[in-house]
């Protein structure tokens, strides 16, 4: 295993050369915020919120490697307010009902608008019309939460390693379909996978919800990202 | 044949490959008219993929139809220059004559109206395309004539009638309505060539020494980003692959671009023969010429140059003699979808995916198509390397600029005397080409398309060079007479949020809000802070993944800088602390349908 | 305009637009607090001292609920006119709330399902009328959040706010002091 030198917020530090970025700033407390990156799972640079400086130009940190002499730079005003901007536009992009929501509490979404004290976001609410899938015997799909990071287009496959979940359309019309072919058997086990693979609650498995009172859901009391610094 | 028939016999066509994906679809269009759920099913099923895998792209392009779109299909341009040139009274006429809406088809069956973006064809709005061919120059008058023919019955060659372009536009395999209006042919593009020269001399160098010519003659990519080539070859030939591959991007999207359609049908084998260059250079074994599908009425003709060129061992094993040197190019069209000019979409949608920009590094030239090694070439890139490797370094880069050497192909459309195409020395200035292309009492020029910057009168001593005002090549004269705002900059914007592919969260929703915001300013709705909100956009869209999103608001955000008055004259200046976008009257008005209830 | 009484009490006013009235009983919430709060303040139009109409101007207005009728759109400009600052309480204030979950239905969906073709009309409504008189308020075409109707000065998120983020942000207005967010009291259920 080769390690490789690199500097991080003004410190040096060593990492695993070919880490991901997120991973080796986390290994050395150093807390990027991510919200369609998922460990184990294939990064695709989908919500941008990890975007840092990599020897001074702007790079998705979920999508970058660590490589000798590197020099990252996770925070600076200008990155820290358009980290704030990106979870405003998804707030304001959707149907966001926290008090009805079945991930609040537990949502990823939510805690990064905790962290960054969204009040209200700086953006048009568009309150699009927007379905709610209940055909699946065991999934909901619930497009009005959907934030459209692809864990679950990335993370989850049957047993013969087929896609369940892909995107239609383009743009402001962009969705997440579910293959009602390959996701016909799926286990109990997998529905709760992709459900916790969802940052937000646009997965549910059918009969699941509310099961983790307030007060004692993951981010009831502490900021997300407070495991890696404080 | 039945259609599941059909679908196998098509499937078989391309051995059951799902990176031959966008081919499949487009054949299957072609015999089935559009591609209904069932179809995507059985896709799927004779493909092994998951039908979510087949939706996915289905639904990505435009031009596959979900349902159908009438026995002939009419897409209208809706981009600004055919809306300068009278595409809403056509459209108008279209629909009177075909008694339905764009977005319909008739109630017979016969006619569906459609909008398309930008078609390529600026110089001669407004256009539309009908069953994939083009029918430019159109009237009211000439709208309802094809309605009634379509009513009729007519072919499509019956439709067209016999009034067919210069040059191949008339071609037996084009025959085609499309005029190439060259103004001006420069010395690269449209200078002297006899095909096979540059292969023949090329082929006498080694790869390394083609690369160093280039790279002596700063060749820098034509689609606007400019790169330099002889670089980008030689990552590509350092690269390890089982398989290297050239791309020609012949994706030319850019509203107000339509070098590229004119360089196809009157330069394709300088086309071709540049990417043997490139293959010579690089090592590559395939090539492949991705074209936007609204150039597919080219298909035909193209197949034909290619052929010719296999026959004179200019494409095909051992090419020019050199043993080992084998080399080919087959055309990949594309359907309706303005990101896939951006390579790595290009790319996606070649293997027959939905055309998501990927994330870099690795760039193409590390791990392009099917993970391989790839150069993408713009068209023009391609012209020039060819003319280089022919006529010398020195005599390229006698012409240009200091940092721009060569020439530049300029699309230029909008409200002029002479649109078209002009080949010219880049570091012309932009007043130059306004008077060459005969425009007068000019209020803006969009420079580089939407993508670019719109430039008022106090700009125009400006270059175009890679220094100064970089191009991919076209523009749009907008007269005084215009809003600005209205005819212009909100066509723009709309366009960006229908290209966005979605995947990175500041294209996606920020294209639609800033076009809500853009239609409450020009409503005169609009307040200082949102002009500012719009200004500050521009920070959050430069994270964006490529450069469809970091460029979108461009066409909002490059007005308020240079148009600052049009935004401010239209801004509401009451009482700040009360919304002028809230409207209760107009908030009351759905109760009063259901109630019959008043809205005072 | 002018505001504070002659003891220098600040003047608070607040009104439930389409809410339910939670966020009100979040702030009831307070506790003993309220005690202190009444030394800090007085209140005007409000539901806790049943002041129905404005009587003088005010510098804070209280916010609960969006706006779903033609009577939420006059109050809250009604609030905007005679406070100097106003604060959204809650969710629905903020972005409409549940309330909102309606704005992706068209108006007469909802209207129909309500009155007319609903499980339960029968009942209720034998003859399927949609209700419309001069005495009831008109349903606008969706919810709008506060800050789309007018300008609204602070925002305090929660359903219901937490009752330590109402008296924090309060004591730090009335105090002139930036509000000061708390994580534990920062939620939006």
């Amino acid at each position: 295993m080769a390690f490789v030198r690199f500097m991080l917020d003004g410190q040096e530090y060593l990492a695993e050369e070919g880490a991901q970025l997120v991973a080796a700033a986390k290994d050395c407390g150093v807390y990027i915020p991510t919200l369609c990156n998922y460990p184990g799972v294939r990064p695709k640079g989908a919500c941008r919120i990890c975007t840092v400086l990599v020897n001074g130009i702007p790079h998705t940190a979920c999508t970058t490697k660590v490589v000798e002499d590197m020099s990252v730079v996770t925070s600076t005003p200008e990155l820290e307010a358009f980290r704030k901007s990106i979870v405003e536009i998804l707030f304001a992009e959707g149907n966001h009902l926290c008090p009805i929501c079945e991930r609040s509490g537990n949502c990823e979404l939510q805690a990064l608008a905790y962290r960054y004290r969204m009040t209200v976001p700086q953006f048009p609410y568009l309150f699009p019309k927007r379905d709610v899938e209940a055909w699946h015997p065991k999934l909901i799909k619930d497009h009005n939460r959907c934030i459209l990071c692809k864990r679950c287009i990335r993370g989850i496959f049957n047993e013969e390693g087929q896609a369940i979940f892909a995107f239609g359309k383009r743009g402001d019309r962009l969705i997440i379909n579910i293959d009602p072919e390959t996701s016909k058997d799926i286990s109990d086990e997998l529905a709760q996978q992709a459900m916790d693979i969802c940052p937000v609650g646009a997965i549910l498995r059918k009969g699941k919800g509310f099961d983790v009172p307030i007060g004692r859901r993951t981010y009831d009391q502490q900021p997300i990202g407070s495991e890696v610094a404080p | 044949m039945t259609s599941p028939e059909i679908i196998e016999t098509i499937i078989a066509r391309y051995q059951g490959d799902e990176t031959r994906l966008m081919d499949i679809l487009i054949d299957l269009q072609d015999e089935l008219g559009h591609l209904s759920s069932e179809t995507v099913v059985q896709i799927a099923a004779a493909l092994k993929i998951p039908q979510v895998n087949v939706e996915q792209t289905v639904s990505f392009y435009h031009f596959f139809a979900r349902e159908p779109r009438g026995v002939y299909t009419v897409y209208l341009n809706n981009s600004v220059v055919a809306y300068f040139r009278g595409a809403a009274e056509v459209a108008a006429a279209f629909e009177e004559a075909a008694q339905c809406r764009f977005g319909e088809v008739s109630a017979d069956g016969v006619v569906g109206l459609f909008q398309t973006a930008c078609i390529g064809m600026s110089d001669q709005e407004p256009s539309a395309l009908i069953n994939g061919h083009v029918f430019p120059r159109l009237t009211p008058q000439r709208a309802r004539e094809l309605v009634e023919g379509m009513r009729a019955g007519w072919t499509i060659l019956e439709l067209k009638g016999t009034g067919f372009g210069d040059g191949n536009n008339a071609h037996p395999l084009v025959r085609a309505l499309v005029r190439n209006h060259i103004r001006v042919p420069g010395l690269t593009v449209f200078g002297e060539y006899h095909p096979g020269e540059a292969i023949a001399k090329v082929t006498q160098m080694s790869s390394g020494e083609v690369i160093a010519t280039i790279k002596a003659a700063s060749v820098r990519g034509r689609g606007g980003a400019g790169f330099p080539t002889g670089m980008k070859w030689e990552f590509a030939r350092r690269a390890t692959g089982e398989m290297k591959y050239i791309f020609c991007n012949a994706d030319e999207g850019e509203p107000g671009t339509f070098k590229d359609r004119v360089i196809l049908t009157e330069r394709p084998q300088m086309v071709f023969e540049g990417m043997v260059i490139a293959a010579y250079a690089v090592g590559a074994r395939q090539g492949i010429l991705y074209v936007r599908n609204e150039y597919r009425y080219l298909h035909d003709y193209l197949e034909s140059v290619l052929e010719d060129m296999r026959r004179r061992n200019l494409l095909g094993a051992s090419i020019g003699g050199v043993p080992g040197f084998h080399f080919d190019v087959s055309i990949q069209f594309g359907a309706g979808a303005y990101v896939c000019g951006e390579e790595s979409a290009l790319i996606e949608s070649a293997e027959g995916k939905r055309g998501e920009p990927r994330d870099r590094p690795p760039f193409p030239v590390e791990k392009g198509y099917l993970q391989q090694p790839t150069v993408v070439n713009n068209v023009e890139t391609l012209c020039s390397v060819v003319q280089v490797m022919l006529k010398g370094t020195d005599w390229y880069n006698r012409m240009g600029t200091e940092q721009s050497k060569g020439t530049k192909v300029l699309s230029i459309s909008g409200d002029c005397d002479r649109p078209g195409i002009y080949e010219v020395e880049w570091g012309f200035s932009v007043r130059d080409m306004l008077a060459m292309a005969g425009a007068r009492d000019v209020q803006a020029v969009q420079v580089g398309g939407p993508s670019g910057a719109c430039i008022a009168p106090g700009e125009f001593d400006r270059v175009l060079a890679y220094e100064d005002l970089a191009t991919g090549g076209s523009l749009i004269i907008i007269g005084r007479h215009r809003d600005l705002l209205r005819d212009v900059v909100l066509n723009f914007t709309r366009f960006f949020r229908e290209e966005s592919c979605g995947a990175c969260v500041p294209c996606r929703a920020l294209t639609g809000m800033a076009q809500r915001i853009l239609e409450r300013i020009i409503d005169g709705k609009g307040r200082a802070e949102d002009v500012e909100h719009l200004k500050s956009w521009l920070g959050i869209m430069r994270y964006n993944r490529c450069g469809l999103g970091q460029t979108a608001l461009h066409p909002i955000t490059s007005t308020i800088k240079n148009f600052p008055h049009l935004y401010e004259e239209r801004l509401d200046q009451s009482d700040p602390r009360f919304a002028p976008t809230f409207d209760l009257a107009a908030a009351l008005e759905d109760y009063a349908a259901a109630t019959g209830a008043g809205t005072e | 305009m002018s505001a504070g009484t002659p003891t220098g009490k600040k003047i608070v006013a607040t009104t439930s637009l389409a809410g339910c009235f939670g966020c009100h009983m979040s702030f009831l919430d307070i506790d003993e607090r309220l005690l202190d709060l009444i030394e800090l303040v007085e209140f005007n139009k409000s539901p806790l001292d049943d002041i129905k109409t404005f009587t003088k101007d005010c510098d804070i207005g209280l916010i609960e609920g969006g706006c779903c009728n033609d009577e939420n759109v006059h109050v809250l400009m009604e609030f905007r006119r005679r406070c100097k600052t106003l604060v959204a309480l809650g969710e629905c204030a903020i972005m409409g709330g549940l309330p909102a979950m309606r704005n992706t239905i068209s108006l007469q969906e909802c209207l129909d399902e309500a009155y007319r073709l609903g499980p339960t009309v029968a009942d209720s409504n034998p003859g399927r009328i949609i209700p419309c008189d001069p005495d009831i308020p008109r349903i606008l075409n969706r919810v709008y959040p506060c800050h789309e109707v007018v300008q609204i000065d602070y925002f305090l998120p929660g359903c219901p706010p937490n009752a330590d983020l109402i008296w924090d942000a309060l004591t730090s207005l009335l105090a002139g002091k930036e509000l000061a967010l708390e994580y534990r009291t920062f939620k939006y259920d």
